[in-house]
C-alpha cells in the first residue's frame, strides 16, 4: 500500500507512529516509496541539484544542476568524486589507532584492541559530518561497498526515467 | 511435478529409488532454472485455495508440534530459549515448512537426508516406515554437535512421501570440557559424540543399545533424554498430521504441493529481492578475534596455540533479474580451534537473517536456497577440506561474519527509503558461560547458560536498536528468568543490570547488552570458562555509526565472600557499570582477580564464593552520534545505557546534574561542544590518499602484529583474486610476499589436509559453488 507523504517524512525524522511502522514492516513493500523519499530528501538538502541516490543520512549521489555530471555529494555540499568511484578515497578521515583513541568512545576493556582492529572515521571535509565508519584489522584497503546499477534500477524495476548524464 | 513412474523398485512414491528421485529433481532444476522443473506450478494456479490451505494447515501444525514438544523438555535451553525447530521435507530432502526456533536447520537436517539419499540409506541400513534417525555430523551439514537431529521418514501406503526433521540444542555432547559449545579441542576428535544419520530405532521405538550409548556419551545424561523424546514426540505429531491432511485432501494435492512450495519459496526470494534491493554490487567484511596465544587458554596442541584473526570479506551481487550471488572469495582457511562451519549451516543461517528482512513470511524452506548463488572457496574455514576440524561453536564467527552482510542489504534498503529495514548488524552473541562438575544436586553437570539469547540489536535508520533483546540464531531472543538459571546452574545470582555503553553509538544507538553476576554456589569440582569476542568488535556501525564494544572477561577467585557475608559486610553486586574504574575489587581483598581482553578462555577451577561475570554484547549504531536528539542522550545516562563521560565525548552533550542525581541537556553549551567537535575532527584528519601513503609503507615494512600477518597470509593463499584486489589497491611490488611459511608462527594445515570425500564409500554432496 501507498503511504502519504506526511508518513514517509515521519519516517525519515525517526518519528513515523508504530501502527504504521508496523503495517510498513508486516505487509508488501510500496514501490512508490523510492520517489516520495527522494522528493523529501531533496526539500531538505541546501543545494539545487538533483538527488539520484541517496547513500547515508547526509550522503548523495547527485545530477549536477551545471553540467549534469553524476557524483557524490555530502549534504553540506563537499562534492566528493564521480559517482562511480569510491567517495571515501576521497574524503578526510581520522584512524583511531591508540588505546587513548579508542577510550573516548568505549569503556576500557570494551573497545578493541588496536594491534588486532583499528577504527577509521571518515568525514565531509566541509562540515565535519562523521559519514561513514570501517572497524578492520590494520593494513585493511578502503572498502569500495557500494556500486549501484542506477539504470537497471530506474528503468527496469521501478519504470522511471534515468536521470540525465553527462559523460 | 508429475511423480515419475516409468522406473520401479525404490520407496519413494512412484517406485523410484531416493538418489533416482534427487538425481531427478536436481536435473530438472539445472535443465531449467525452475526447481523440480516447475515452469508451471499446477496445483496453486488451478486450486489456489487448496494450494493455501495446505500451507496454512502445515505450517500451523509445525509450529503447534514445536510449542508442544518442547514442554516435554527438561533443559532450560530447550524449554526456556526455545532453542528447537521442526521442518517438513519432501521427498528428496528440500524442505518445505519449517517451525519457529532456531530455524538455520531448515537446510541442516535436508543436508543429512540428502546425505542418507547419496550414500544409499535405502539399501542399507534401510528406510522403512516408522524408523527414527540421528544425526549431529558437521562434516555433512550440521551447525555444531549439540544441535542433534531426530529424522522419520513419512510413508504413505508403503511409499516414502517426505521427511521430517526436529533438532534440540542439548546442553552437553560429550565433548573435552563440559558444556555444548566447548573450547578446549582443537579437531573434531574432541568435539564429543559425533553420530551420523545413524538409524537409532525401528517401529517408533528407540534402540535399546543406543540408549544405553547414547546417555553415557554425554555429561547430562537426563536432559539428554528427555530432549530426544522432545524431538521424536514433534515429529510424530506432523507425521500424524500429514496422514490426516492426506486423508483429507488427497495424495496427488500433498506430492505436488510438497514441490510447488519449494520453487514458490524461490519465486517469492527473487521478488522481494525486486521489490526491496538496488542492482548492484555490495562489500563488507567480518572479523573475529582467536586469541590462543595465552597462558588460559589450555589446548591440547602446540601448533594451536596461535593468536589469529578470522576474516569473511564478502562480494554480493544484486542483478537486474533479481537473482542475487554471494561470493566470499578471501575468506580464511579453517584453523585449529572449534570456530569452523559447514557450508549449509553457513548459507543456511543467511536464511534465518532473511526471515527478519528479505523473506519475512512463513514460507522459509529451501526454494530461498536454490534462489541464491553461493560461493564459498573449499578450503575456507566455512567450507573446510579436513575431516580433523572442529565445529563446536561455529557460531563465533557465523554470527560475526553475517553481521556485515546486513550493512550491505541496508545500503539497498535505506537507497530505496525503505529505512524502517535497515539494520546495523547483529551482535556478536556472547558470553557464553559454560562449564560443569558436580552441581547442587550432586549430579555429573555441564551449563551453558543461554542468557545471551538476549544481545543487543542493531540501530535501524529510524531508531534505537533494541536492548537485550534477540540472538541472530533464533529470532525469538529471551535471557530466561534468574530463577529458571539457578536451578540449572550452581550459580547465584548477585546482580543483573544493562551494560552500559555496549551498544555503538550513533544517531540511533545499537542496542545495548547486559551482564548478570553469578557467584558459585554449591557445587563440587566446578569449573568454568568464556567464550566470546574480546580483542575484536566484529559488529561494525553503518554510515556514520560506531561498531558495538567488544569484550572482556571479570573473574574472580579466593574472594573471602563467605566470611563478608557472614559478618554482614558490603558484597559485590549489580553490574560492573565501568570497567575503567571498577568497584567490586576493592571489596575482594586478597581476592585473585582477572580482568582483562582474554574473553576466550578453557575450564578454569571455581570454588564455591567464586565469581564470574557474564556479558552479553551489544549492537552495532547507525548515522553520526552529533545528529542524535540530546535528550536521547541524556535519557541513556539516566537510566543506565550509557556512561556519563560519553555523552560529551561522543555524543556532545552537555549535561547539568540536579540535585536528585538526575541529568538534564544544557542545549546552548551542547550546540558549542558539537560545534566544537566537528572542528576538531577536521583539525584532527588527514585526506584518505595522505593516510594511505603512510599505511602502505607499514605494509612494506611489515609493520603489524603477527595475527594481522597471518590473516593475510591465509586469505592470500586461499583467495588469488582477493590478493590480486589488495595488492592493486595498495600497489604493492611484485617482491612484496606475504606467506604464512615465513611467519614465526605455526601453520599446520596450510599445506596438507585431506576431506571427508576422500574416505572410502563416502559421498558427499556439494551445495555450493567451490
Amino acid at each position: 500500500m501507498a503511504y502519504t507523504k506526511t508518513k514517509i517524512r515521519d519516517l525519515v525524522a525517526g518519528k513515523i507512529d508504530r501502527d504504521t511502522l508496523h503495517t510498513m514492516l508486516s505487509t508488501p513493500k510500496d514501490k512508490e516509496r523510492f520517489e516520495t523519499y527522494v522528493e523529501i530528501l531533496q526539500e531538505q538538502v541546501p543545494w539545487d541539484d538533483k538527488i539520484v541516490l541517496p547513500l547515508g543520512p547526509k550522503l548523495y549521489i547527485v545530477q549536477r544542476k551545471a553540467d549534469k555530471k553524476w557524483v557524490v555529494k555530502s549534504h553540506a555540499g563537499h562534492e566528493f568524486c564521480d559517482w562511480r568511484e569510491n567517495w571515501k578515497l576521497h574524503a578526510v578521515m581520522r584512524v583511531r589507532e591508540t588505546a587513548e583513541e579508542m577510550e573516548e568512545l568505549y569503556p576500557r576493556l570494551m573497545a578493541p584492541s588496536t594491534d588486532w582492529q583499528v577504527i577509521r572515521e571518515y568525514y565531509c571535509p566541509k562540515s565535519g559530518d562523521l559519514l561513514d565508519v570501517e572497524a578492520p584489522t590494520p593494513w585493511y584497503p578502503v572498502i569500495h561497498d557500494f556500486e549501484p546499477d542506477i539504470d537497471a534500477f530506474y528503468t527496469e524495476w521501478l519504470g522511471l526515467e534515468i536521470p540525465e548524464r553527462a559523460a | 511435478m508429475n511423480a515419475p513412474t516409468s522406473i520401479k523398485g525404490g520407496i519413494v512414491r512412484g517406485g523410484q529409488t531416493l538418489k533416482q528421485h534427487r538425481d531427478e529433481i536436481m536435473e530438472a532444476t539445472r535443465r531449467t532454472g525452475h526447481y523440480a522443473g516447475l515452469k508451471k506450478m499446477e496445483l496453486r494456479d488451478s486450486d489456489p485455495i487448496m494450494y493455501n490451505k495446505l500451507f496454512s494447515r502445515l505450517r500451523a501444525g509445525v509450529v503447534d508440534a514445536r510449542e508442544t514438544a518442547k514442554k516435554i523438555a527438561a533443559s532450560p535451553i530447550v524449554e526456556q530459549e526455545g532453542e528447537l525447530c521442526f521442518t517438513l521435507y519432501n521427498a528428496a530432502g528440500d524442505s518445505l515448512l519449517t517451525s519457529t526456533g532456531i530455524i538455520i536447520h531448515v537446510g541442516t537436517m535436508g543436508a543429512a537426508i540428502k546425505y542418507m539419499i547419496e550414500n544409499d540409506w535405502e539399501s542399507n541400513p534401510g528406510v522403512r516406515d516408522k524408523d527414527i534417525f540421528c544425526n549431529n555430523d558437521c562434516l555433512i551439514g550440521n551447525v555444531h554437535p549439540c544441535d542433534i537431529h531426530t529424522i522419520v521418514p513419512i510413508f504413505h501406503e508403503g511409499e516414502l512421501i517426505g521427511w521430517v526433521g526436529g533438532v534440540t540444542h542439548v546442553i552437553d555432547t560429550g565433548a573435552v570440557g563440559p558444556g555444548s559449545m566447548t573450547t578446549g579441542q582443537v579437531q573434531r576428535f574432541g568435539d564429543g559424540y559425533s553420530v551420523t544419520c545413524r538409524k537409532v530405532g525401528e517401529n517408533d521405538i528407540l534402540s535399546r543399545d543406543w540408549l544405553h550409548e547414547s546417555q553415557r556419551s554425554v555429561r547430562t545424561t537426563r536432559y539428554w533424554i528427555l530432549d530426544e523424546r522432545t524431538r521424536i514426540a514433534g515429529c510424530h505429531m506432523i507425521r500424524k498430521l500429514v496422514e490426516e491432511v492426506i486423508a483429507e485432501e488427497g495424495i496427488e494435492a500433498f506430492w505436488k504441493f510438497s514441490y510447488e512450495a519449494v520453487e514458490h519459496g524461490r519465486l517469492g526470494l527473487q521478488n522481494r529481492i525486486k521489490a526491496m534491493t538496488i542492482p548492484g554490487k555490495y562489500r563488507q567484511v567480518g572479523f573475529v578475534d582467536v586469541p590462543y596465544a595465552h597462558d588460559d587458554v589450555r589446548v591440547p596442541s602446540d601448533f594451536a596455540k596461535v593468536d589469529t584473526i578470522m576474516h569473511t570479506p564478502s562480494e554480493m551481487t544484486i542483478r537486474p533479474d533479481g537473482s542475487w550471488r554471494l561470493d566470499f572469495e578471501g575468506s580464511s582457511r579453517w584453523g585449529w580451534h572449534t570456530y569452523n562451519a559447514h557450508a549449509v549451516s553457513f548459507t543456511s543461517g543467511i536464511w534465518v537473517m532473511m526471515t527478519q528482512t528479505l523473506i519475512p513470511t512463513e514460507m522459509i524452506n529451501d526454494g530461498a536456497a536454490y534462489g541464491t548463488e553461493f560461493r564459498l572457496p573449499k578450503g575456507t574455514w566455512m567450507n573446510p577440506d579436513d575431516r580433523r576440524v572442529a565445529f563446536a561453536y561455529s557460531w563465533h564467527f557465523l554470527v560475526s561474519s553475517w553481521t556485515s552482510l546486513w550493512r550491505g542489504l541496508s545500503r539497498s534498503y535505506f537507497g530505496r527509503g525503505y529505512l524502517e529495514e535497515v539494520n546495523a548488524g547483529n551482535a556478536n552473541t556472547s558470553n557464553w558461560l559454560q562449564g560443569g562438575g558436580f552441581n547442587q544436586y550432586d549430579e555429573i553437570h555441564a551449563v551453558n547458560s543461554f542468557e545471551c539469547a538476549a544481545n543487543g540489536v542493531g540501530a535501524s535508520a529510524i531508531g534505537d536498536g533494541i536492548s537485550h533483546a534477540a540472538a541472530i540464531w533464533n529470532p525469538e531472543g529471551d535471557m530466561g528468568d534468574m530463577e529458571i538459571w539457578e536451578l540449572a546452574e550452581p550459580l547465584v545470582y548477585l546482580g543483573r543490570q544493562i551494560k552500559a555503553s555496549s551498544g555503538g553509538a550513533g544517531k540511533y544507538r545499537g542496542g545495548c547488552g547486559f551482564e548478570s553476576l553469578r557467584m558459585v554456589w554449591n557445587a563440587k569440582d566446578w569449573t568454568m570458562f568464556f567464550m566470546g569476542n574480546g580483542h575484536i568488535s566484529s559488529d561494525w556501525g553503518l554510515m556514520g555509526g560506531y561498531p558495538a564494544a567488544s569484550g572482556y572477561r571479570f573473574e574472580a577467585h579466593d574472594t573471602g565472600l563467605k566470611e563478608i557475608i557472614r559478618t554482614g559486610g558490603e558484597i559485590p553486586h549489580g553490574g560492573d557499570t565501568d570497567p575503567q574504574n571498577p568497584v567490586w575489587d576493592s571489596l575482594l581483598k586478597g581476592a585473585t582477580i582477572k580482568r582483562d581482553k582474554q574473553a576466550i578462555t578453557t575450564e578454569a577451577m571455581f570454588k564455591d564464593h567464586d565469581l564470574y561475570l557474564n556479558y552479553m554484547r551489544g549492537g552495532p549504531g547507525f548515522g553520526d552520534p552529533l545528529d542524535r536528539e540530546p535528550q536521547a542522550v541524556t535519557d541513556d545516562v539516566n537510566e543506565g545505557y550509557l556512561l556519563r563521560r560519553f555523552a560529551e565525548s561522543v555524543y556532545g552533550v552537555a549535561l547539568a546534574e540536579d540535585s536528585a542525581g538526575s541529568f538534564t541537556v544544557d542545549t546552548a553549551k551542547t550546540d558549542a561542544l558539537r560545534a566544537k567537535i566537528r572542528k576538531d575532527r577536521l583539525a584532527k584528519a588527514v585526506p584518505t590518499k595522505v593516510w594511505m601513503a603512510g599505511e602502505r609503507e607499514r605494509i612494506l615494512r611489515k609493520e603489524a602484529g603477527l595475527q594481522v600477518q597471518q590473516m593475510y597470509a591465509a586469505s592470500f593463499k586461499l583467495g588469488p583474486k582477493w590478493e590480486e584486489g589488495y595488492r592493486k589497491f595498495w600497489d604493492l611490488p611484485v617482491d612484496w610476499q606475504l606467506m604464512e611459511a615465513d611467519l614465526p608462527i605455526p601453520s599446520y594445515g596450510r599445506e596438507y589436509s585431506m576431506d571427508l570425500s576422500e574416505l572410502p564409500d563416502v559421498k558427499t554432496v556439494q551445495f555450493v559453488e567451490e
